[in-house]
């Protein structure tokens, strides 16, 4: 059997908060240069800074706010909507697993305290808190004090891009859509810990693509995640993967 | 401007979100009916991988060479760097700059 660090149960230390902004950092600029194209795609859809705003803080997925405004109907009906929902489920339902994999770290805190805490599951913010969390942290505000930023700055990335909408008309042009995807990457080097590791990953890869080629939409996500997190639920454990401290 | 907040507008956004919020907080939820096993354990050790490259190489495939050597760029930034910033930095700037030299994708 793996025997795997007990890990320290959530607390809240407001030392955590900075060392949790930096972890982010790196999302800073794309986060904004994202929400900036953001702005720029509804002023050209005609929806009003007041719409795109309410949109901003409550929908809070850019990428399924993306996908839905690019989606968006020219006449909103109950069917409409309710595609738009679909769209948005497939594209979100991600932020399920993430916060489902967060459970062994906020569910030791009041339910007052961890719920609204999962509303901030982003992938960024995810992937910086599950880091450091792998390195044995336990303090709640590393978590909710990068969200917090990324979440205000999400809100206020808009309103220039929605302003200056002319001359964002092409995001492309300044590599912005390659932003969430450098960082992804960037993610996954440290994540790398051997082959044997990685074989889930591969399986997550391929199904994805499969399922990208096959149904249209966006299932290739969930589809592929869940795919990778089972076939290492199948695979044997693996005696000798010990996590190193020094990478 | 009478249509500053659309009413069919925001019952659209208003069905967004609780299903991105039903999203965020289910999970969360669900872990809570779900002993962690070792194999759960392994499971959702491979999670953050996999959502990543579930989500990002089917976009990188279909967005052809530009963003495939954009993507391979911003890794060897980060193997060379270690640090994630410098790496979409460079992730960006490689797009941008085979774009602004006519090539596609």
């Amino acid at each position: 059997m793996t025997s795997k660090l007990i890990k320290a149960p959530a607390y809240w230390a407001k030392d955590a908060i900075w060392p949790g902004i930096v972890a982010i950092g790196p999302m800073l600029p794309g986060t904004l240069a994202f929400g900036m194209a953001f702005g720029a795609l509804c002023a050209q859809k005609q929806f009003s800074l007041a719409e795109v705003e309410v949109m901003m803080a409550f929908v809070y997925g850019g990428l399924s706010q993306f996908v839905a405004v690019q989606a968006w109907p020219d006449h909103l009906t109950a069917s409409s909507i309710a595609t738009l929902a679909l769209l948005t489920l497939t594209v979100n339902i991600r932020f399920g697993l993430m916060s489902a994999s967060l459970r062994s770290w906020f569910g030791t805190l009041p339910r007052w305290q961890s719920y609204p805490s999962m509303l901030l599951v982003t992938d960024g913010g995810w992937l910086a808190a599950t880091r450091y969390r792998d390195h044995g942290g336990a303090n709640a505000w590393f978590f909710v004090g990068g969200g917090l930023v990324l979440y205000f700055l999400w809100l206020v990335a808009a309103i220039p891009g929605y302003v200056l909408a002319e001359q964002l008309a092409d995001p492309r042009k300044y590599g912005v859509d390659l932003a969430m995807p450098a960082f992804y990457a960037a993610m996954l080097v440290p994540a790398w810990k051997g082959l044997r590791r990685a074989i889930p990953w591969g399986v997550a890869g391929i199904v994805a693509l499969g399922v990208h080629w096959l149904v249209p939409g966006w299932w290739f996500i969930i589809i592929g995640a869940i795919s990778g997190a089972v076939s290492a639920g199948l695979m044997q454990p693996d005696d000798t993967a010990r996590e190193p401290l020094h990478g | 401007m009478a249509d500053v907040l659309r009413s069919d507008v925001m019952l659209a956004f208003a069905v967004m979100t609780a299903v991105t919020v039903a999203a965020r907080l289910g999970g969360f939820w669900l872990m809570s009916y779900v002993p962690v096993t070792p194999r759960v354990r392994r499971m959702l050790d491979a999670l953050p991988g996999s959502i990543i490259v579930a989500a990002a190489l089917p976009v990188a495939v279909n967005g052809g060479p530009v963003v495939m050597f954009a993507i391979l760029a911003a890794i060897a930034a980060t193997i060379v760097s270690r640090n994630d910033f410098i790496a979409v930095i460079v992730g960006m700037a490689v797009a941008a700059a085979a774009r602004a030299a006519g090539f596609g994708g």
